[in-house]
């Protein structure tokens, strides 16, 4: 009966997941038998591990039986077609398909020993061990200086108004940031180039001091250049955190990773030394990828 | 009653009219065997030609017979009426009036007066003949040029169509023609006010009584015009009703979005919004009778000494009928942040309600500050609530327990009831309507700019 | 900076207060959405208790002798002379005969006002219809006065001191002795719902303001709805982008927020003193609630039209119809459910608006149940208006069952737009 309900006529389409599904159920006769995947899935001294998971959209299964480790301070990268469930499975990774009501996962997901899906394991906290960039640069229409301090905040990681200070420019160093915004932290965020605003949100995931950083697509709606800039602060930031980063560039993750996992219809068909996979993949369907027969 | 006559008549001469200029367009055509057109647009064609001028004059004729005839009438007055002022006069035609259709009069019925009612009733049965007249003779002839004009290669569907178009422009006009209406017709009688009371007594005067000015015989008693006490008492109750309706709306918005299960969702939200459905002579009502004497006698437990017309009353009950518009406005709003914001927060490690507060609020203020705006100008317009749950007198506090006044209260009182025109108290009302007017509309404008830019900033 | 496991603890140990902090949060918007839910369901809790009792009607059972003697004495059987009797005395003889103790002054007079002094009229009406009642002696149930009305619903208690209400203690004995001999009743009461104003509760009913809502609604919905759609269609589908387009936008999107007593001082000014037109006219209430209701038309019909999809446009020119042809033969069929729902919902609204009426002279006291939109006449809300303000405890019941009606109304035509809708909602 308001006014504002009467005009607004609803938008016909509403927006589902559902093409992430829709796509997995052509393969998904392979529900039953357990997908093998080839290569080594096991790191010796893994930060965090997964074991048979399956994610399904309501009924639709977008995530096939995947287990994976993700060793200390090492950069994976997870590369496969669109809709092959690789920026799903990395959203398992913090819990953010939380979010999504339809969205369910089976199977077990440990961050340092500790299932992150049971209930001791707190989502909030979780998310501030592992933090996550996102495909569009999503700086908060705050100042810089604020978009960075916005996690230690809430957090409560700063006891004084110095100590929040050395968090921010720390962090806006580590991204390699510091020296083109010092002068202006002040200005909203929203207001730097896309390379910088993407560095900016990498900054923010630093302030809380993660364990783990998932990336998804970082670079998709980058130039070449801030591509490359952001390319080189993840070598960068291996020395301290581990990285799990979802691409859809052969040539990233060749160039930033250390191993590389293959995606193929919500199954992972293959996981091994980057250098192995593009040189010498072992699975039909990661040599067709990765000579370009389809992607 | 001749004008329905005339309406009927002028539709079925249309329907001939139509059925004639189809059936031309076939006469002209058989020969050739070629037409512009399809058959039925020549009969529209001749169809429009018949009725649209006609029924033009008739309703010009209508709007503007009482006005001449009135005026023809005074202009042969005995110069012993016509020499009377404005007010007089206005008294007299009525009388006239009256007299003519045979109703009561006030009082005494000169002779004057007689002849001036029979002159009237003359002019105007003469007036319905000739309308009756000259309409239909319009349209027949309307009807026979359009006619004549029929010929296989007469475009009548693109002419037809041209008309039409013309229709739906001046249809939309009506919008800028409302608007102008509004400023010119509130605007006139304003200045007439300004000429008798300074604008500086209204916009500063801190007093206002306008119900002596009556007796503009009696000395020292012109009335006071000071438009200060209302507009404090406006602010105050619009105040009230925006602190009531802004956190109300807004969280109620947020929980429905963020937080509810569909099936509370699929409660509450109709619920709610039958609060917008409601009337504001029911929310007037309930806040006068139920509401007011509530807060009376809770203050009085308290040792509060609470007037029963209290702001406070009117306001709660305006706030709440507002809660829906500030609610549904807010919804809009905070929908408009994209996910990728919220994604960001929480990726961080932020909790749900850290996230509205710290990021999707913040994001979304420009769109609920224009929203409040918009709901402070309902609020100050609102007058159905005031007039039945507020005061008349025109205190100057900023007590939510005293009574106050608002303009809206003061533009109902001065012009129900026996009205004179010309006289200030009356001219007084269009004053306030005009600044009520300018303040709305000054609101709506940067309300409606600020959500159009807020917008703009997310798609 | 903090170390890794440091960060680990110190925002373990900031849960438990970040929990408390979300879970008051939530309460408040609880609460928010409690508070209104309750206020709507103790405002109509607050109308129905206060409003039913209204559509009941005491009566009480007399046997009336139509007395030569009082109705026509000189056995003229002349209806000029039969409607000049004073046909209150029959009633008040047929209590007298009732209660042949009642004789002192004050007895009398509170005997007599137990019932209505409408019966009289209701009285002759008969009698005028059915003169063969002369002389015959009839037991009938006649309408008790309002103070009775309202003791008998128990909103004036019996057992309250006789100085705080306003019935005395004479008449609760008459009523008491009427009611052991089941001669008191109560019926649905048709006068409420068919009868015009009165300056008695008994006799007052919302027909007259239903009638005159009704034209007032029927001049609003025949201009209001032809030059909405039209203006619709010719912003959305016809109008250039240019100054005019935008201006009228503008104007549009004002008028939607312009406060509804500002249309009627354009009505006052404009269509009574300029052009004038009869006050207190359903035509020019019409008139003003057309120019208020525009917008939410115009508004709703464009929404409507912009979710027909491109395609049809395309489809339709593709096959050789002109612009117009297309708009009307295929666009606007499409697009008709959405605007009449635009259209009720505009209704609805102008049927519950008042302000501007008031400014019109719609607020006069109009006994007579108007026959066309040139009579004099009043709206349901402004009747409503009119009677909150009157001080008989009857009239606040009927002001409150006045309401139920009013909100009656709405809800149907919502439930008519909702209907709408549904049933005609496609998905592209």
């Amino acid at each position: 009966m308001s006014k504002a309900n009467i005009y607004a006529i609803e938008n016909p389409v509403t927006h589902q997941p559902g093409w992430i599904g829709s796509r997995v159920q052509e393969g998904s006769e392979n529900t039953a038998s357990p997908y093998a995947t080839v290569g080594n899935i096991a790191v010796p001294n893994p930060r965090m591990s997964a074991r048979s998971v399956n994610v399904f959209y309501d009924e639709k299964q977008a995530i096939n039986n995947v287990s994976l480790d993700i060793g200390l301070n090492e950069v994976i990268s997870m590369i496969g077609p669109s809709g092959c469930g690789k920026s799903t499975f990395l959203r398992c990774l913090n819990r953010m398909n939380d979010t999504i009501d339809i969205c369910r996962v089976e199977g077990e997901i440990t961050l340092q020993d500790e299932n992150i899906y049971s209930k001791s394991m707190d989502a909030v906290l979780l998310r501030a061990r592992v933090g996550m960039v996102f495909q569009k640069p999503n700086p908060f229409p705050k100042s810089i200086y604020d978009n960075i301090a916005y996690g230690p905040k809430i957090h409560g990681l700063a006891r004084s108004r110095s100590e929040l200070n050395e968090i921010v420019e720390t962090s806006l160093a580590k991204a390699g940031l510091w020296d083109e915004v010092k002068d202006r932290l002040t200005k909203p965020g929203t207001g730097l180039s896309g390379g910088q605003q993407q560095r900016l949100c990498i900054a923010r995931a630093i302030a809380v001091s993660p364990e783990v950083i998932l990336m998804d697509e970082p670079c998709s709606a980058l130039d070449p250049i801030a591509t490359a800039r952001v390319e080189e602060l993840i070598d960068e930031l291996r020395q301290n955190y581990t990285i799990a980063i979802v691409t859809h560039s052969m040539q990233q993750a060749a160039r930033v990773s250390q191993r590389t996992a293959y995606f193929h219809l919500g199954n992972l068909v293959e996981v091994g030394e980057t250098n192995d996979i593009f040189t010498n993949p072992k699975h039909p369907l990661t040599e067709a990828y990765i000579t370009g027969r389809f992607g | 009653m001749p004008v329905y006559f005339v309406v009927l008549a002028i539709l079925g001469l249309t329907t001939i009219a139509y059925h004639y200029g189809r059936k031309r367009a076939l006469t002209v055509s058989a020969s050739s065997n070629h037409l512009h057109s399809l058959p039925h647009y020549y009969g529209a064609w001749t169809a429009i030609w018949c009725s649209i001028p006609a029924l033009a004059v008739l309703v010009l004729w209508l709007a503007l017979q009482s006005t001449i005839i009135t005026n023809i009438v005074i202009a042969d007055l005995p110069s012993a009426i016509t020499d009377l002022n404005e007010q007089r006069i206005g008294l007299v035609i009525n009388d006239i009036r009256n007299y003519a259709e045979g109703r009561i009069t006030s009082g005494e019925i000169s002779l004057g007066i007689a002849a001036a009612a029979k002159h009237y009733k003359e002019l105007k049965s003469l007036s319905r003949m000739a309308l009756v007249v000259i309409v239909l003779a319009i349209a027949i002839f309307g009807g026979i040029m359009a006619l004549r004009l029929i010929s296989p290669d007469f475009r009548a569907r693109n002419t037809v169509e041209n008309i039409i178009r013309g229709l739906l422009v001046i249809c939309s006009s009506i919008a800028i023609l409302t608007t102008i209406g509004i400023v010119l017709s509130v605007l006139f009688e304003a200045i007439r006010f300004f000429d008798q009371i300074p604008i500086t007594q209204f916009l500063f005067g801190t007093e206002w009584s306008p119900q002596t000015a009556i007796r503009t015989d009696q000395v020292g008693s012109s009335g006071a015009f000071g438009a200060i006490p209302l507009l404090t008492g406006t602010l105050l109750i619009s105040f009230i009703a925006l602190l009531v309706a802004v956190p109300i709306g807004l969280m109620s918005a947020i929980y429905l979005s963020e937080y509810a299960s569909a099936r509370l969702r699929a409660i509450a939200k109709p619920i709610l919004e039958i609060l917008a459905g409601i009337p504001t002579v029911v929310y007037g009502f309930f806040a006068a009778l139920t509401v007011a004497p509530f807060i009376r006698d809770s203050g009085g437990l308290l040792g509060l000494e609470v007037s029963s017309e209290s702001a406070l009353a009117a306001g709660l009950v305006m706030g709440v009928m507002i809660i829906p518009f500030v609610s549904s406005l807010s919804d809009d709003v905070i929908n408009a942040v994209p996910q990728s914001l919220r994604d960001a927060s929480l990726g961080i490690g932020a909790t749900h309600s850290e996230t509205i507060r710290q990021v999707v609020i913040p994001a979304a203020l420009p769109g609920i500050a224009g929203g409040v705006l918009l709901a402070a100008s309902r609020a100050i317009g609102e007058t159905m609530i005031v007039v039945m749950a507020a005061g008349l007198a025109a205190n100057l506090t900023i007590n939510p327990l005293d009574s106050v006044t608002t303009v809206t209260v003061q533009i109902v009182t001065l012009l129900v009831g026996d009205q004179e025109f010309d006289s200030p108290k009356t001219l007084a009302a269009f004053a306030l309507g005009i600044s009520l007017f300018l303040v709305t509309l000054v609101l709506n404008v940067i309300a409606l700019h600020i959500v159009r830019k807020y917008r703009e900033q997310y798609d | 900076m903090t170390e890794i496991a440091d960060s680990t603890r110190i925002v373990k140990e900031s849960l438990n207060k970040r929990y408390a902090s979300e879970r008051r949060f939530r309460r408040l918007g609880l609460m928010a959405i409690f508070f209104g839910v309750s206020f709507v369901l103790i405002l109509f809790a607050d109308i129905f208790s206060k409003g039913y009792t209204a559509f009941l009607q005491t009566q009480i059972e007399l046997e009336i002798f139509y007395d030569p003697a009082i109705i026509d004495p000189g056995h003229t059987n002349d209806p000029q002379v039969i409607g000049k009797a004073d046909f209150a005395k029959l009633y008040k003889a047929a209590l007298k005969e009732r209660f042949p103790d009642a004789t002192s002054r004050s007895a009398r007079r509170d005997l007599y006002n137990l019932v209505s002094n409408g019966v009289a009229y209701s009285l002759r009406d008969t009698v005028l219809d059915n003169p063969g009642l002369i002389g015959t002696r009839l037991t009938l149930w006649l309408v008790a006065d309002d103070e009775i009305d309202m003791l008998i619903k128990g909103h004036i208690h019996r057992d309250a001191p006789e100085s705080d209400r306003r019935v005395s203690n004479q008449s609760i004995a008459f009523i008491e002795q009427l009611e052991a001999s089941d001669s008191v009743r109560k019926s649905f009461s048709w006068t409420f719902l068919t009868a015009g104003d009165s300056r008695e509760p008994e006799q007052a009913g919302i027909g007259g303001a239903v009638m005159g809502s009704l034209f007032t609604l029927l001049v609003t919905l025949s201009l209001a709805f032809p030059i909405g759609v039209a203006a619709a269609i010719y912003l959305e589908e016809f109008a250039a982008k240019n100054q005019f387009t935008d201006l009228i936008e503008v104007n549009i999107n004002n008028l939607a927020a312009v406060p509804s007593i500002v249309f009627g001082l354009l009505g006052l000014a404009v269509f009574l003193n300029f052009f004038g037109m009869p006050r207190s006219a359903p035509l020019v209430g019409g008139l003003v609630l057309t120019l208020m209701t525009l917008p939410t038309i115009i508004i709703a019909s464009r929404a409507s039209l912009k979710s027909v999809p491109l395609s049809i446009r395309e489809a339709a020119l593709g096959v050789g119809a002109s612009k117009v042809q297309t708009v009307f033969h295929h666009v606007l069929p499409q697009a008709m459910p959405g605007m009449m729902t635009g259209t009720i919902i505009g209704m609805a609204q102008a049927l519950g608006e008042s302000a501007p009426l008031l400014m019109i002279g719609m607020v006069a006291f109009i006994v007579d149940i108007p026959t066309s939109p040139l009579d004099p006449s009043t709206v349901l809300p402004v009747q409503i208006f009119l009677w909150a303000d009157s001080p008989e405890r009857a009239f606040l019941e009927r002001t409150s069952a006045a309401i139920m009606v009013l909100l009656g109304f709405l809800v149907a035509m919502n439930a008519l737009a909702v209907i709408l809708r549904k049933r005609f909602e496609k998905r592209w």
